[in-house]
């Protein structure tokens, strides 16, 4: 098995689960309460690599990170290097490309929360943030936890943006999704079963994590 | 007692529109009415779970909303307490959680001992560690007063908080409440479709309807005045 692509892979999909948790917490508070009139050009937004076709993200994507473009040069002063076929790259297409399956169930999460308990904090405390810190966010807790396994599995099978942002660098940008792509090309089917089978068994475990907890919590 | 609330709103929610001009004064006033006629609404608008489309609420001198001006005090700066007919008790927390959640700037000891006295107040101490979840109705609506009391509020709203006590519990609890709200002088506006409590507590009287007050006083002249058509009201109460 390609060591080097288990271990990117794994930086990888920690990483954009780190990120995407930070995100959700106040983007998801926000879609949950907000009654914004624009709110569903967001919720549009963020659903929206739901249904789109992971090379039209990466396509944009690239173009948007060009050095010649103006967002791709202020990205490169900001990380050294164009952000095209490296890491950082990586991560920015699977946070944008992940994005629903961690804001979704955060923001079903904080819906969830009964209104009259959300009402009863809020006249016994002076401050928002003392509300979501001490009474949502526990609430949410199994909410967070489904959005972290979802973004972390989902990032660690994800092909067509990664291949499009990263391309097949090894060390660099090559992931598990890719490194079986290259076994099967080079028939080298032994290999890429190994690899198969570890992300076979990754996801399934991810899905009873969660259907056992909803089993134990009674839902 | 003076004035201590000031309340001239206007609100619109469905088919109801509230319409609300008075000052309170007496220690403790029960709101009575018929469902729907405005009376959760009204205290809503006072606490600040619902902003009034247009009008002016005043607490001990302390301006809370002014839509004219712009004024809108959040709920958690208006130091109202609020029960509500269904407690509402966070389920993560226990009963001393719950209960001390609302204090800020005591140390431990003195946090602890606010708890005590609080849960001790509505015959609540065994509960101290237990959780919402293990809680009858009734013990819920205890542990529910005890932390709307706990910071001290400057007035409290009740929304029918004794509904599946039994009778004896309910007249203690009521009892030491009163007793308690009198030696703090803090007022309570409670609502009830019960006469007999109005006489108890020597409360004044609003009797609202269809969102507007049709009636304002001490409970003996309300009550006899407003005698049939409460007996009607009350009626269609299940």
């Amino acid at each position: 098995m390609d060591q080097q692509a288990i271990f990117l892979t794994f930086r990888l999909a920690t990483l954009t689960t780190l990120i995407l948790l930070a995100i959700s917490i106040p983007l998801g508070h926000w879609l949950a309460y907000s009654r914004a009139r624009w709110k569903p050009l967001v919720e549009a937004a963020v659903a929206l690599p739901l249904v789109l076709p992971p090379t039209v993200l990466g396509f944009y994507l690239l173009v948007l990170m060009a050095p010649r473009t103006a967002a791709g040069r202020a990205v490169s002063a900001i990380f050294g290097h164009p952000l095209a076929f490296s890491f950082a790259g990586l991560v920015v297409g699977s946070v944008l490309f992940s994005l629903p399956f961690a804001v979704q169930p955060v923001t079903a999460g904080f819906r969830s929360v009964d209104r009259e308990i959300l009402e009863a904090a809020e006249l016994l405390s002076p401050g928002r943030g003392r509300i979501l810190v001490r009474v949502l966010l526990p609430l949410v807790r199994p909410f967070l936890l489904t959005a972290a396994v979802l973004a972390f599995t989902h990032t660690v099978g994800e092909f067509g943006v990664v291949l499009m942002i990263g391309g097949n660098i090894p060390g660099v940008t090559r992931t598990l999704s890719i490194s079986i792509y290259d076994q099967v090309q080079d028939f080298a089917y032994t290999q890429a079963n190994h690899t198969a089978l570890l992300l076979l068994s990754l996801s399934f475990l991810a899905l009873l994590i969660i259907y056992g907890r909803r089993g134990r919590a009674g839902v | 007692m003076s004035d201590y609330l000031q309340v001239d709103v206007e609100h619109r929610l469905g088919e109801l529109s509230l319409r609300v001009s008075c000052a309170l004064s007496a220690p403790w006033t029960v709101l009575f009415g018929p469902s729907g006629a405005g009376k959760t609404s009204l205290l809503r608008v006072i606490g600040g779970l619902t902003t009034p489309d247009r009008g002016r609420v005043v607490l001990h001198g302390r301006t809370l909303v002014d839509t004219e001006k712009g004024v809108w005090i959040p709920p958690g700066q208006r130091a109202i307490g609020f029960v509500t007919q269904r407690p509402t008790l966070f389920p993560h927390m226990n009963v001393t959680e719950n209960v001390s959640f609302g204090l800020f700037g005591l140390d431990g000891r003195s946090c602890k001992e606010r708890v005590g006295q609080m849960l001790e107040l509505f015959q609540a101490g065994q509960l101290a560690q237990r959780m919402p979840g293990d809680l009858s109705g009734g013990e819920k609506q205890r542990v529910a007063l005890a932390r709307a009391l706990a910071p001290g509020p400057r007035l409290l709203l009740l929304d029918e908080p004794f509904t599946g006590m039994d009778a004896d519990l309910k007249v203690s609890i009521l009892q030491q409440l009163t007793t308690w709200l009198t030696e703090r002088e803090v007022p309570a506006l409670y609502v009830s479709h019960d006469v007999a409590e109005a006489f108890q507590t020597a409360a004044d009287v609003v009797v609202i309807d269809h969102g507007q007050i049709q009636a304002h006083g001490p409970a003996a002249v309300v009550l006899a005045g407003w005698r049939e058509q409460l007996l009607r009201q009350l009626g269609e109460v299940p």
